[in-house]
């Protein structure tokens, strides 16, 4: 039995190699005998791509029919508009019944204004307001055109040459408002891939510039030095391609939400070891700091030419609207074609760009009006060193007096209603109206929240003496508990 | 729409091809020429890399002295342009003190209120001694005068809304508000040709952006229907909310948006509604309230109007007009409102009068004269062109018009040749406009009388010949039509 399988089972075998072996055909193809396992080797090579084409099994992909997208989109219930409204969305301002100057009418009554950004006491000057009328008289009000379309004015051209000559740089760009100076020029000079190092207390404005720009944006600690160096050299190190990325460095020369002011030889000296562009925001510093109010420069004996970009907003120091930026000639050409604020939106109105001429002409006749700004400040600072439960953050020179709770009482919500609490009573109860930092849902500063106070050189000493004694009473019966 | 001929096409692109041909081969020789003298800013990224300004250096500056023309007048009806030579082939322009009086086709100046106007000069000047040219504060601190609860007022009434807000500027109004309405997780849905602003407010709100193709309802719910189907990009969650944002005349096409069919189409599925109306509002309309009088739409129906005080009522700022909780919500909380400098008075004041005198509360009816000559003036112009030959955009009753040019050499031709016969034009190519598509713009006003406005007619005919613009067959003359009649 055994032997019988063996015996079939080698004849097949045998069978099997002599078939292998056979030459086939005897056909020599190219050289190459055609031998039996090649036929083989063929079919299965066959079977491989037969398999090959067939599909793999993947459940099918329907798309949405036209009844499921109709019923989806009824089904989907949109939010609403606007959140629901609480009670502090229902607070209204006080109206303003005169000019915005040191004494201003407010709902009927005569305070002391300590509200309105107004350094150099220029609301309401005489020569000013002749110069306003004139240029409505000749201009009208509005300018009724981009720069681009005869909306150019001589006024405006009148003006950008006037700002650069007073800060001593090639020429100035005209902007029509003064907060979106600064959200126009950082994307016009920032773009994707390029790195930007900010201070974490800048305001909405400056945000908004470094969103739209889609650079890399590192915040350092809020006017720390140290911060900022530490920061510069773990960007610096061992990246061989920085050559080839724009680097920038942004700050404000007085910070609007806490009132300090930014160590300006530190930071050129920074930059420049480590090849960084400054972008300075000089809005509440214009006019103010340095011996003839040319700004931070001037006061940290720094040349203007070490600052890459410069921008102002006019609406304090200068009292008119608009704000400007200034520049080496490049910077300054460049803006004219790729800053959207200043191609695509109206200019400024006329008779605000002859306010800003006479604003700074008037600045430079009378340089004594910064002594008097001065001296009104280190007053107010003396005055307010010893209010139970406030503390002043702003620094000893910086024209905000900003003044925050000594111990918070842990959310910032509570902190604004004590400090509102405070402002009322101090403007029903003394006359002086002072004001505190209210934030936007969409401001992403943590700074703590506090009292403002904007000196102008239009205060007197008794204004300044009423305001700190009336803050001290109502903070000490407002604080009494936390105290 | 837009008809561009074959021919025209490949010209245009011929000659731009020649000009960036030309522009790169300066660039080469700049580099070779500017290789031995070493760079004193060596460490520093240049602030321009290579291409990202060739159109500037080797397009724009060539015909620099087309744009940003200064004038020395009121920007009226006639102005003083100023004259400007240069003495390095236009990089650089200086002003000599010489102008030239010339018709002014090219500003904003829908309702004729630029210049000194009878009714609102004294007003304005009374509110500078009173109130002088800045509050120099914030709206919440105290930069809220008595002119600007009124004008807020005034605005709600005059648009058909509950209520207002202002801001200073038109730009700012569109880049603050967005990103206060709608965040990450929202939607928006813009028009393909909407105006800069719109697009900076959409991109720093953080929500994504869908474009439609140009007033195109049908594209548009299409677009509405696939979106909620796919929910958020990569999450597929539903999405927060939709605002489908319009203008309401475009600028530099001047036509209408088919706003009905859009409104139709954003209440079925759901979707808000922001209406932008820069260029329409005072200036169409039989009260001048803009596009929504104009086409039957109930204000109720659009969810946020959007206006500036630039155009129509010759002042700065803008407005935002909707139901009193969004703006009880937009004034406790949008940047604009909290941190920026209030609208200057003397310009609030100048809003409140010419308001008063379009809706006739100043006795007089100078405001329904300035509305019905406008639009005399609007559709006699374009019917004039059209019968001349030109290839005119835009819709009947709109005061903004294009005339197409397509090819980039005419567009200095016909800027200069009609400087030289005292016609201010303006010219508008890229980027505000495609590439191949430029034009120049006329913006009617209605300060032009008759005959300024047929001297206009002369001017841009015989200049058109000259250039070689006039694309359509032009329509013979009424007489000549009749004679033939005869034969």
């Amino acid at each position: 039995m055994a032997s019988a399988v063996m015996n079939v089972t080698a004849t097949v075998l045998d069978w099997m190699s002599a078939a292998f072996d056979a030459p086939l055909a005897r056909a020599v193809v190219f050289g190459v005998h055609i031998d039996g396992h090649l036929v083989i080797e063929v079919l299965l090579i066959v079977v491989i791509l037969f398999q090959l084409t067939r599909k793999s099994y993947k459940p099918p992909k329907k798309p949405l029919t036209e009844k499921e997208i109709d019923e989806l989109c009824e089904e989907w219930v949109p939010e609403s508009l606007h959140p629901p409204i609480t009670e502090e969305m229902l607070a209204q301002p006080p109206t303003l019944e005169s000019a915005a100057g040191p004494h201003s009418i407010i709902d009927g009554k005569e305070v002391v204004n300590f509200a309105s950004a107004n350094y150099l006491g220029l609301v309401g000057n005489e020569k000013i307001i002749d110069s306003c009328i004139t240029s409505v008289e000749k201009y009208g009000v509005g300018s009724c055109g981009p720069r681009g379309f005869y909306g150019t004015i001589d006024a405006h051209l009148d003006c950008e040459t006037r700002i650069a000559k007073f800060l001593g740089t090639p020429d100035s760009v005209l902007y029509s408002y003064g907060i979106s100076t600064i959200f126009s020029v950082i994307p016009a000079f920032c773009k994707k891939g390029d790195i930007i190092v900010a201070d974490e207390g800048v305001h909405w404005g400056v945000q908004n510039g470094l969103y739209l720009s889609r650079s890399t944006v590192v915040y350092f600690k809020h006017n720390d030095m140290a911060s900022l160096e530490s920061t510069l050299n773990k960007i610096t190190r061992g990246n061989k391609r920085a050559e080839k990325i724009r680097r920038y460095i942004v700050v404000e020369a007085v910070y609007q939400n806490s009132g300090q002011i930014a160590p300006l030889d530190e930071i050129v000296r920074l930059k420049e070891k480590h090849r960084f562009r400054l972008v300075l925001d000089e809005s509440h510093s214009f006019g103010v700091l340095g011996k003839s109010g040319r700004g931070l420069a001037e006061y940290c004996g720094v040349p203007i030419e070490k600052i890459d970009i410069i921008t102002a907003g006019m609406g304090n120091a200068l009292a008119t609207d608009g704000g400007f930026c200034t520049g080496n000639v490049r910077v300054v050409d460049h803006q004219r074609l790729s800053s959207s604020g200043y191609v695509f939106s109206a200019s400024l109105p006329p008779y605000l760009a002859s306010a800003a001429i006479t604003a700074v002409e008037y600045l430079q006749e009378n340089p004594s009006v910064l002594e008097t700004l001065r001296s009104n400040i280190a007053l107010l600072q003396k005055g307010l060193a010893d209010v139970p439960g406030l503390t002043i953050t702003s620094h000893p020179l910086s024209p905000i007096v900003f003044l925050k709770l000594k111990k918070s009482t842990g959310s910032a919500k509570t902190d604004l209603q004590l400090l509102d609490t405070i402002a009322d009573r101090v403007l029903k109860e003394d006359s002086v109206f002072i004001v505190t930092l209210k934030k936007s849902t969409l401001d992403k500063c943590r700074l703590p929240v506090g009292i403002r106070l904007f000196v102008s050189a239009g205060h007197s000493e008794s204004d300044l003496l009423k305001a700190s004694e009336s803050l001290k009473r109502v903070a000490a019966s407002v604080l009494a508990e936390l105290l | 729409m837009v008809r561009l001929p074959y021919l025209t096409a490949l010209t245009t692109l011929f000659s731009y091809g020649l000009l960036f041909a030309f522009g790169q081969l300066r660039d080469f020789f700049r580099k070779l020429i500017d290789w031995p003298k070493s760079k004193n800013l060596k460490g520093y990224a240049p602030i321009c890399l290579g291409l990202e300004d060739f159109y500037t250096r080797r397009l724009y500056l060539r015909i620099q002295d087309c744009f940003g023309r200064p004038i020395a007048s009121a920007p009226d009806a006639w102005i003083d342009v100023v004259e400007r030579y240069s003495n390095d082939n236009n990089k650089t322009l200086l002003r000599t003190s010489n102008t030239t009086k010339c018709l002014n086709l090219g500003s904003y100046n829908y309702l004729g209120f630029a210049a000194a106007d009878e009714y609102c000069t004294p007003r304005v000047i009374e509110s500078l001694k009173k109130y002088s040219p800045s509050t120099c504060s914030v709206r919440v601190d105290g930069g809220t005068t008595k002119l600007h609860t009124e004008l807020e007022e005034l605005v709600a009434r005059f648009v058909g809304k509950p209520a207002a807000i202002l801001f200073g500027m038109g730009y700012v109004t569109n880049s603050a508000i967005i990103p206060a309405l709608v965040g990450k997780g929202g939607l928006i849905i813009s028009d393909s040709l909407n105006h800069n602003s719109i697009v900076n407010g959409a991109r720093g709100s953080g929500a994504t952006v869908r474009v439609f193709q140009h007033n195109n309802p049908s594209h548009l719910e299409e677009v509405l229907r696939e979106q909620i189907a796919e929910g958020q990009p990569r999450t597929h969650r539903p999405w927060k909310k939709i605002i489908v944002i319009v203008e309401g005349i475009y600028s530099m096409e001047g036509e209408l948006c088919k706003l009905p069919e859009i409104i139709a189409v954003c209440k079925k599925y759901k979707a808000y509604t922001y209406l932008d109306e820069a260029h329409s509002i005072g200036a169409i309309g039989k009260s001048g309230r803009g596009v929504c009088e104009l086409l039957g739409v109930d204000p109720a129906d659009v969810d946020i109007m959007m206006g500036t005080f630039t155009k129509s009522f010759g002042s700065c700022g803008g407005y935002i007009a909707a139901s009193k909780e969004i703006i009880q919500y937009l004034k406790y909380t949008c940047p604009a409102h909290l941190y920026a400098t209030s609208m200057s008075p003397p310009a609030v004041q100048q809003v409140i009068s010419a308001i008063k005198v379009i809706l006739g509360e100043d006795g007089s009816n100078r405001g329904a004269q300035k509305l019905a000559r406008i639009r005399e003036n609007s559709n006699f112009f374009r019917s004039e062109l059209q019968k001349m030959g030109f290839e005119v955009l835009g819709d009947n009753d709109s005061p903004v018009m294009p005339i197409m040019l397509y090819n980039p050499a005419k567009i200095p031709a016909f800027s200069r040749e009609c400087l030289r016969q005292n016609v201010a034009i303006v010219t508008v190519a890229f980027p505000a406009t495609p590439l191949l598509l430029a034009r120049a713009r006329i913006c009617i006003s209605a300060s032009h009388t008759r005959e300024d406005l047929i001297k206009g007619l002369e001017v841009i005919s015989k200049v058109g010949d000259l250039v070689g613009i006039k694309y359509f067959p032009v329509e013979p003359p009424k007489h000549e039509q009749d004679q033939k009649k005869l034969e």
